[in-house]
């Protein structure tokens, strides 16, 4: 894969989307082969590694949820819908559950303006819940197999401590 | 275009871009191929073998680019002897009775018909009447995947007359003379960047094309991308000939793997055509292309972020000058120009400079293309004349609020811009109109609010978005942006002081001018909007906090 990109350096963003691409995210062993092959330290590659979204250095966990919280979404309830998905995983935004069971992410803008405001799960897109409506989004939810809401001391501001790995 | 001129053998386009595709137009797509190529129940069988494969005979059924009422999607148009008729939001159940239109078969008429009741779109609203389209003319009638549909559109005739006809500086001449400006949102003259580079000193070029659509609520690029990717390609090679660049990257965003594997194919196909690589249309004039595919930073929408990540590097900017155009790539002279900057470049050479100039406002020549969306009636994307009101883009051709009621405010230019009041609807859409009601232009969305939403929090969510986006490099951006999501947490939970707002200024002031590039620079600008335009909104409560 290094040798595709001619085993150059500006190559470096390209063969790490391609390992992450293979492994599902960025092993320590998967970087330092990365640093070897292309003949950079390890602190370029893992700076690199580090500064990108996209780029995971832990394991993806087993269900993913990213709300859009692109403008659009946001002016169409993408806030309350995000206070509902962290009441239902018990956890922040961009936080994964000890169990490495669910991970909750936020995007900006996956393109489906007209749909807000929408998440994805495991890959498939969801259009226009009723955020307005929080019973209704609660069975929406529900509907969608997320797990029940779990206990949580306030509806926002979740304290930061939950389910962190 | 959406609409198109009557034609004998019908035609169904279907569209295929992402918007759509979210509203499933892929199954859609496929039930209508189905049931061209199957023939409708009843039918007799002759028809029924009729194929899309074979010219002149069946129904031609085609995937192409954004039809841009992107909220009512899957779009589908169907051109016939009675010109264009579009339909939204149809079922893949809803195919059968539409092919079974389109080939004048059915046996009732198209009103009567059940299936397609309420999904009639009406193409002389004037969403689409008042549509002016130059960089999306072939969005919408071509096949993106296939280049001899773009070519048979007028595709490439520009760069094959430029390379034979035009020496680089004719070319820069048409662009200077156009008044085109950046499309990214800085609004910097193009013919100007475009001598820039030309003129530095002999040695290697390069021409990059910036796009890294980051701002939420914006998808005029991707629908270029996405529906005409042959175009930019062309704009591009002709950018590269009149600077003397040989060598060239599109830095796409991760999050447009649609936009990407397109721009791939059609890379791919006009390298196939003579049309990129060596001896480009048997001239002498070489250009090598590649993609490059972001990883998720909106940073890298700034120029020099941009550049030190296609070099591999982490996308963090440094301060200019030295500018691009002097020192970019590798330290050569890079072009850096946005989608649809370059995308406005083969109209431009084709119906010449002036023509284009004297389309538009004083100062902002040409078309922009806007995307439309938030508590809007009509979501799509709109080309209209720069110049064009405020008023006329979201009452008019957007429809104003879904719900019948008035519109507060119009967001413009993303998390570097600002809200503009309902009250303030009658400014033109330019550069410098923007500018003075302490917004920009950006890259094109709009973003419409309704009254339900409190300008405060519109505010915080730009501001989160700023705090998660920068970079870390500056110190001003890194922390000012958390101190200002903290006082705006303030504002938003009513809990402000006269001291509290006082320093939310004070801050704001301090972070537009003391940050290194636009993202920190530009951060404040939906604070100091929504501050100017919604004051009372923020209120500080006398004596509150400690």
């Amino acid at each position: 894969m290094i040798r595709r990109h001619g085993g150059q350096s500006h190559g470096l963003i390209e063969v790490l989307h391609q390992v992450q691409e293979l492994d599902g995210f960025l092993s320590k062993p998967a970087l330092l082969q990365v640093a070897r092959g292309l003949r950079l330290p390890l602190s370029r590659v893992y700076g690199v590694a580090s500064f990108y979204h996209l780029f995971r250095l832990q394991p993806p966990a087993e269900h993913r949820c990213a709300v859009c919280l692109g403008t659009a979404c946001f002016v169409r309830g993408a806030g309350r819908l995000a206070v509902g998905l962290r009441r239902r995983l018990g956890l922040d935004l961009d936080q994964t559950s000890g169990d490495g069971r669910w991970a909750l992410e936020r995007v900006s803008c996956l393109g489906a303006c007209g749909q807000a405001p929408v998440l994805v799960l495991d890959g498939v897109l969801f259009t226009a819940p009723p955020a307005d409506q929080p019973q209704e989004l609660d069975s929406w939810l529900t509907a969608l197999g997320l797990p029940a809401a779990v206990a949580l001391p306030a509806a926002v501001g979740l304290p930061a401590a939950v389910g962190t790995p | 275009m959406v609409a198109l001129p009557p034609r004998e053998r019908s035609q169904l386009r279907c569209c295929g871009a992402s918007g759509c595709r979210s509203a499933g137009a892929g199954p859609l797509l496929a039930a209508l191929r189905a049931a061209a190529a199957a023939g409708v129940a009843g039918e007799p069988s002759a028809i029924a073998a009729l194929t899309t494969a074979e010219p002149g005979s069946g129904l031609e059924v085609r995937s192409v680019g954004c039809l841009r009422l992107c909220g009512q999607g899957p779009l589908v148009a169907w051109d016939g002897p009675e010109g264009t008729r579009l339909f939204g939001g149809l079922p893949p159940e809803g195919a059968a009775a539409l092919v079974a239109q389109a080939r004048g078969l059915a046996p009732i008429p198209l009103q009567a018909e059940p299936a397609l009741a309420g999904h009639r779109l009406d193409l002389e609203q004037p969403f689409f009447r008042l549509q002016r389209p130059l960089v999306l003319e072939g969005c919408g009638i071509v096949d993106p995947e296939r280049i001899e549909e773009a070519i048979a559109h007028g595709g490439y005739a520009q760069l094959r007359r430029v390379l034979q006809e035009l020496s680089p500086e004719q070319v820069r001449e048409q662009v200077r003379r156009s008044g085109l400006r950046g499309r990214g949102g800085g609004g910097y003259p193009t013919g100007l960047k475009w001598d820039t580079v030309a003129l530095q000193p002999p040695g290697r070029r390069y021409v990059v094309c910036n796009a890294d659509e980051g701002d939420p609520g914006a998808f005029m690029d991707r629908s270029v991308l996405e529906g005409d990717p042959h175009r930019l390609l062309e704009g591009m090679a002709i950018a590269a000939y009149a600077v003397g660049a040989d060598h060239g990257y599109v830095y796409v965003r991760a999050e447009y793997p649609l936009a990407i594997e397109r721009l791939r194919l059609a890379l791919q196909q006009a390298r196939h055509q003579g049309l990129l690589g060596q001896g480009i249309a048997g001239s002498s004039f070489n250009l090598e292309l590649e993609v490059r595919v972001g990883a998720g930073a909106y940073v890298c929408g700034e120029e020099t972020a941009l550049l030190h990540s296609i070099q591999g590097q982490r996308g963090t900017p440094r301060s200019r000058p030295p500018y691009p155009a002097q020192a970019g790539l590798w330290g050569a002279p890079t072009l850096i120009n946005n989608v649809e900057t370059l995308a406005a470049v083969p109209v431009i050479l084709r119906q010449g400079g002036d023509w284009y100039a004297a389309i538009g406002s004083d100062k902002s020549r040409g078309t922009k293309v806007f995307s439309l969306s938030g508590a809007i009636r009509h979501t799509g994307l709109v080309e209209v004349p720069m110049g064009t009101s405020l008023r006329t883009v979201v009452e008019i051709m957007g429809g104003g609020d879904p719900d019948g009621g008035a519109v507060k405010a119009v967001q413009t230019g993303g998390p570097s811009g600002g809200c503009i009041p309902a009250a303030l609807l009658d400014t033109p859409v330019d550069f410098e109109s923007l500018l003075a009601l302490g917004s920009m232009m950006g890259s094109g969305g709009m973003v419409v609010i309704g009254q339900g939403t409190a300008m405060p929090e519109v505010a915080r969510h730009f501001m989160a978005f700023s705090v998660n986006e920068s970079c870390g490099k500056c110190v001003p951006c890194r922390a000012g942006t958390v101190q200002l999501l903290a006082l705006l947490d303030r504002c938003v939970e009513r809990r402000a002081t006269a001291a509290d707002l006082e320093a939310l200024e004070a801050l704001c002031a301090m972070v537009k001018a003391t940050s290194l590039c636009g993202l920190g620079q530009a951060a404040p600008n939906p604070v100091l909007s929504t501050l100017r335009h919604f004051r009372q909104e923020y209120g500080a409560v006398p004596g509150a906090g400690p």
